[in-house]
């Protein structure tokens, strides 16, 4: 059994912290909804100049909109700080975490855990519940444990992509911001349905990344509506199933990344 | 005796080749410093055009569910262009990312430049326009050459477009500069700025058109931020230009717009400035 105390202590090293800023925490707080709240807004922007989008309806958009900043906001607020890595090998904070005798990446997560970006989770959840009860869902057994557990695969798909980007820094350090393509850039293309997209880039990130089982294929299946690319209707409630091949290799590539690490010696 | 620093009047007139000189010299420096950073050169090119294709896909469907093909008065050939130059001037005028004056202030590093005999804004508005220089070369050019690589494009069909478009984008880069800096310069007076730095970050965004044309707002929204606002000037005006969505009067009443935002910016830094380094001197600082 994994003793939990270290990382209990480190977290609440954090949330005193925050405690002892009180009127910034609340700020920053209430200032980081508005990140969410831009994605969606953009969304209904959209809607406002044509009725569709690609094939889809506000309401029905609005679920895979729900689905996608409730799943990226909760990986955002658990894994999302793993970007600093950067920060961490090239100043060498890194080496300090590793003789530790914790584990290196619930240690790097806890030592920052961006409380503030708790409004996020809570405002894209909010835009979940609102969505899923207009769209005219026909509410069986199934489709009610997959409107909990798709944000919840979401959000375990996007750690895994997360932790990918950040691992990328133990082999080239200045990466700068190309893990952001696929993070922000994973966001971005969950919040549309995907027939808007076409060609290889459609492929490559619905299929090859695997960003299409995040929203798009739970939110057919629990509008049960056939996808208009061909998948059988079963595909949406698959998801957690890719969530976990995703989950899976992320952990590999970031334990092959900490055995190649080299320290900066500085 | 008066006190010697960068703000404070000079009691000799300063020949203007000399201090044209100066800046040009921080210019190139700046210019070469940017040049350094190769491998994050490329990788913020990659995501730019990652990004693009998201936006690119996004924007044509919109166009595409439309009675007449047109979104926001775009065609489809418009909005490939508007998203694909938008990418990279989106890294030309620098929107985000920098916190360099912050984090000078907040660990007392600004007492050095103000030792200097250039204005603080001007010196720092000198490197700004270096590294944009740069950002030009690399950072415009990969997702415009993508954007006519995969998608129909629009190209410009008046003489006069493309001029004024290298007029607009330079009005773009010090408007942008000049937020940037006041952003930064409440550090002066908060220590800590991520609470200005996130509100500058998800609105400047969203308020210059960079996710979605400004066109798609209500007229009476569009237009007040326009006038009552910055941020059309950033990135909307010059993508406005290059894609030839008005008649060559709005064309250039826009561009003249974006010159008096320039002035009014540049003229609150200066101010900002100036009020700052008297509280930084009643501090003993």
């Amino acid at each position: 059994m994994v003793d939990l105390r270290p990382y209990v202590a480190l977290f609440r090293g954090q949330a005193r912290s925050l405690a002892s800023y009180r009127a910034s925490f609340v700020l920053e707080l209430s200032t980081n909804v508005f990140a969410t709240v831009m994605d969606v807004l953009t969304v209904l922007v959209l809607f406002r100049v044509s009725r569709t989008l690609g094939g889809f309806t506000l309401h029905e958009a609005l679920l895979m909109v729900g689905l996608s900043s409730c799943a990226f906001a909760t990986a955002d607020l658990a894994v999302g700080n793993i970007e600093r890595i950067k920060f961490y090998v090239r100043t060498g904070l890194l080496d300090a975490v590793l003789v530790r005798p914790l584990g290196a990446l619930p240690q790097l997560l806890l030592m920052d855990l961006p409380l503030r970006k708790l409004s996020r989770c809570a405002f894209g959840t909010g835009v979940l519940a609102f969505a899923a009860a207009t769209a005219g869902v026909d509410w069986t057994a199934g489709r009610v444990v997959l409107v909990v557990a798709a944000p919840l695969a979401g959000a375990v798909f996007f750690a895994a992509i997360f932790v990918v980007s950040a691992a990328v820094a133990f082999w080239w350090v200045e990466t700068g911001e190309i893990g952001n393509a696929f993070t922000y850039g994973g966001r971005d293309f969950t919040s549309y349905p995907i027939t808007v997209y076409s060609g290889w880039f459609r492929r490559l990130f619905a299929y090859g990344v695997g960003f299409a089982f995040v929203a798009y294929y739970p939110a057919l299946a629990l509008l049960g509506r056939t996808d208009p690319l061909g998948l059988p209707g079963w595909v949406g409630y698959a998801a957690p199933l890719v969530a976990v091949v995703a989950a899976t290799a992320a952990t590999a590539v970031w334990r092959v990344g900490i055995r190649h690490y080299r320290s900066t010696g500085s | 005796m008066d006190s010697v620093n960068a703000t404070s009047a000079r009691w000799v007139h300063q020949n203007v080749v000399v201090s044209f000189r100066t800046f040009a010299a921080i210019t190139g420096s700046g210019f070469r410093r940017y040049s350094t950073y190769r491998q994050a050169t490329v990788a913020g090119a990659f995501t730019n055009t990652v990004f693009g294709f998201l936006r690119c896909y996004v924007l044509l469907a919109v166009a595409d569910a439309t009675a007449q093909g047109l979104a926001g008065g775009y065609d489809r050939a418009q909005l490939a262009t508007f998203v694909w130059v938008g990418q990279g001037l989106l890294a030309v005028v620098l929107l985000w990312g920098w916190t360099e004056l912050a984090d000078r202030i907040r660990t007392g590093d600004v007492a050095g430049d103000l030792l200097r005999p250039v204005s603080p804004v001007l010196s720092y508005l000198a490197t700004d326009v270096g590294r944009a220089g740069h950002a030009v070369v690399t950072r415009l050019v990969p997702p415009v050459v993508t954007g006519l690589i995969f998608f129909d494009m629009y190209l410009p069909r008046r003489w006069a477009t493309v001029p004024l478009f290298v007029v607009s984008m330079a009005l773009a880069v010090v408007a942008c500069f000049g937020c940037r800096y006041l952003v930064n310069a409440s550090a002066y007076w908060l220590q800590d700025v991520r609470g200005p730095m996130i509100a500058w970050t998800l609105g400047s965004g969203v308020l210059a058109g960079l996710y979605f044309p400004l066109r798609f707002l209500p007229d009476w929204a569009a237009v007040a931020l326009w006038v009552g606002t910055p941020f059309p000037s950033l990135l909307q005006t010059p993508l406005d230009v290059i894609v030839e969505r008005d008649p060559p009067a709005l064309q250039a009443g826009l561009v003249a717009l974006q010159a008096v935002w320039v002035v009014l910016l540049l003229a609150l830094c200066r101010w900002v400035q100036r009020r700052a380094e008297r509280k930084l001197v009643i501090q003993g600082g």
